[in-house]
């Protein structure tokens, strides 16, 4: 289908404006990320000020990478790859112009709230709650639009990375829904209905569905739909998708409790909880040799197609940290990794490596196909892809380290059978490795930087050429 | 897609076909693992120490949970007691601990190893965090665990510490907390927001709500923090040789 064809048929101009924002919450997401980093290792960066602390800065960079990079890029791909695989445009464009507007203003109130010490306390859903019903109903509009879209196809079959897309639109309203559940007692502040063990148990099956099903099934729709179209040949196996879809669906919901081992929940929710992310690594692994074997026989590519390099390294990272997390979540190696750096390592070849990766392979093909243009520069996108790997490496490796040196400092017994060391010395040791992972995040931040000024080129490029015309953004159908 | 296509069953076939199928079943599956995790830890009372029972029907461990009599208070409450609701001082603080952050670098939750033991103190309980909405275990320790910090150090040392970390512990990397001298208590507030706890079941009575506004006059954020700090971990007096855990 040629450009001006395909601009008259479907919703194009919604997902040119959330991919620009994806964009541009990565550069801010990931620079308050590289704060925090460098409060940790200088605590002095706190500035002695109660909106720039560490404890109030956390939640807004999880927020900003999570929700405000991780929602733009999913619904700009996804809506985007709806109308490709459908053939049809957006069921309504107007309701995906409330959903962006509602998403963006959820972001601004993040950004204002959660300085101001505005919280729910519990981990990735700090929002509060007039801010948490704002999420829902903008999240249905998202989740309502893609299924209507999907039911006015025109192809026969819905194509595999829909399948993912809908996992996660379903599974996130659960989510949201029951782990926000609260009591409020002023417009500002409210307390979760739930207590000690039964919400632990409720924040880690939101904690770990919102990786399982957000930044795992979500981006699993992503690599379904883009690496097939950047590689240009179709998916290795359609069978190996259905049971990947299948295994992840069912599977993935279980492991929330292996964030909980040896503590006050009871033990069998625990062991379950491990066992069944044990059997993850099957499913994992098929979704990730499915995305790599869709380029067999067309290897080649990956040295002249620096977008392909994204898609691809970023089901490497997928593999490694999917086969990390379940090896976590046994009980021996849990009790020397909880409560340590190497989870917060495990987290970030997670989202440095595979999400970020993936998100931006996808993100430069849409620009490419949305402005109808080459990128301003293919050579900022190699020195993007390399910034981007070698900090995500630095960063996963400063973690490996300084984690398991906490997890045995704090178990050490000197001859006297005493312990080795006090918890400030285990503080002070990890000095070095908190400064090496500011290094690895500035190089994360520098290329984020670049993808923003290329994407900027691209899109001046575009227009001074004239590639999107006024007639084209207007959609036919809408 | 791949020439395997034909190879699915019918089942996956009608749901490729239709969208709401697909949705539903969906829908279906993804909700199986919650269920089966979540739903229990409301009704198996071996999930809270004191709802475990003896076979003759009498509580297991009837020290973990405070027996307020008719007509006591909060403050007739001692040490060692058992586990109570939060003072009017101690819920404020837990809320600016909350707001603070603080739960995202100090756990609360010790677990059942020897090293744990002689740092921090006996292992938790799940009835340690019964009235905590929302609890606090954390996931992190940047900063030590805090489960038993009650009594520990005293009060001043609290202050010096939250004011300026480095004074007291050179190695830390904590942010300062100057600013919770300047902070005040709203007593009125403070009702509404056990008035809130109380709808979920925890017992606080109306005397202990008449009794806020008094209680938390004249403090400030600090002494709020430094209550809240003081009491974690005190409520429960643990005897030798008692096994909470199978």
């Amino acid at each position: 289908m040629d450009y001006q064809q395909s601009e008259r048929t479907y919703d194009f101009d919604v997902v040119r404006w959330f991919s620009i924002m994806a964009i541009v919450y990565l550069v801010v997401g990931t620079a308050v990320g590289l704060l925090i980093a460098a409060q940790l290792a200088w605590p002095v960066l706190n500035f002695d000020s109660q909106y720039l602390s560490f404890g109030r800065l956390r939640p807004l960079h999880t927020n900003a990478v999570i929700f405000a990079f991780g929602g733009c890029t999913l619904m700009a791909t996804s809506f985007y790859s709806v109308q490709r695989t459908c053939g049809a445009a957006l069921w309504s464009s107007k309701m995906a112009w409330f959903t962006f507007w509602g998403w963006n203003l959820v972001i601004v109130l993040a950004v204002i709230t959660l300085p101001l010490g505005l919280t729910q306390a519990k981990e990735y859903a700090e929002l509060e709650w007039p801010i948490d019903i704002l999420i829902a109903v903008v999240w249905l509009s998202y989740l309502f639009n893609f299924v209507m879209t999907i039911a006015k196809r025109k192809s026969s079959h819905i194509y595999v990375s829909n399948w993912f897309f809908l996992a996660m639109l379903v599974m996130i309203t659960y989510l949201h829904v029951v782990n926000s559940l609260a009591v409020p007692v002023s417009l500002f502040k409210s307390y979760s209905i739930f207590s000690g063990v039964q919400d632990a148990m409720i924040q880690w099956w939101y904690g770990h569905n919102a990786v399982g099903f957000y930044l795992t099934a979500g981006f699993l729709g992503i690599m379904y739909y883009f690496v097939p179209k950047q590689a240009n040949r179709p998916i290795y196996s359609y069978r190996l998708s259905v049971i990947h879809f299948w295994a992840l669906t069912f599977g993935y919901v279980w492991l929330g409790a292996h964030h909980l081992q040896y503590t006050a929940l009871p033990d069998w929710t625990g062991s379950l909880g491990a066992a069944i992310s044990l059997a993850m690594i099957i499913p994992s692994w098929g979704g990730a040799v499915n995305g790599m074997m869709t380029l067999s026989g067309a290897w080649d590519k990956l040295r002249t197609d620096y977008v392909l390099r994204f898609l691809i390294a970023s089901l490497a990272f997928y593999a490694m940290s999917t086969f990390e997390g379940p090896v976590m979540s046994l009980k021996t190696v849990n009790a020397l990794s909880h409560y340590t750096d190497w989870t917060i390592g495990h987290v970030h070849s997670g989202a440095l490596g595979w999400v970020l990766m993936v998100a931006v392979g996808a993100i430069y093909h849409l620009v490419t196909r949305l402005w109808n243009t080459e990128m301003y520069s293919t050579k900022l996108v190699n020195m993007h892809f390399w910034l981007t790997t070698i900090g995500a490496c630095i960063y996963i490796v400063a973690m490996w380290v300084s984690g398991i040196m906490q997890g045995l400092m704090w178990r050490a017994y000197d001859d006297y059978g005493t312990l080795a060391y006090t918890f400030a010395e285990s503080v002070e040791a990890m000095h070095p490795y908190y400064a090496l992972r500011v290094v690895g995040g500035a190089f994360v931040v520098l290329g984020a930087i670049t993808m923003l000024y290329n994407v900027v080129m691209t899109v001046r490029k575009a227009s001074a050429e004239g590639r999107v015309g006024e007639s084209g953004t207007a959609p036919a159908s809408a | 897609m791949a020439t395997d296509n034909q190879q699915s069953g019918k089942f996956q076939q009608m749901l490729e076909k239709n969208v709401f199928a697909l949705t539903l079943v969906t829908a279906l599956v993804v909700s199986v693992g919650g269920i089966v995790e979540i739903v229990p830890l409301f009704y198996l009372d071996s999930t809270m120490e004191d709802k475990q029972r003896n076979p003759d029907g009498s509580a297991k461990f009837p020290e973990v949970l405070w027996q307020r009599e008719a007509g006591q208070t909060l403050a007739d409450w001692k040490p060692g007691e058992g586990v109570r609701p939060y003072t009017a001082l101690e819920l404020a603080g837990r809320d600016v601990y909350q707001r603070e952050g603080c739960y995202l670098c100090h756990s609360q939750m010790i677990r059942p190893f020897r090293d744990e033991r002689e740092r921090y103190g006996h292992y938790s309980l799940a009835v340690e965090s019964k009235y905590d909405h929302p609890f606090q275990w954390g996931s992190k320790r940047t900063g030590p665990d805090l489960a038993r910090v009650g009594g520990k150090y005293s009060d001043e040392w609290h202050r010096q510490h939250l004011r300026d970390p480095r004074a007291v512990v050179p190695e830390s990397i904590m942010p300062t907390y100057a600013w919770l001298d300047e902070g005040s208590i709203d007593g009125a507030g403070m009702q509404d927001r056990m008035r809130a706890m109380r709808l979920m079941n925890v017992p606080y009575t109306d005397a202990d709500i008449a009794a806020a506004p008094d209680e938390v006059q004249g403090k400030t954020e600090m002494d709020a923090m430094v209550a809240y700090l003081q009491v974690l971990g005190t409520m429960i007096d643990f005897r030798e040789g008692r096994d909470y855990r199978e």
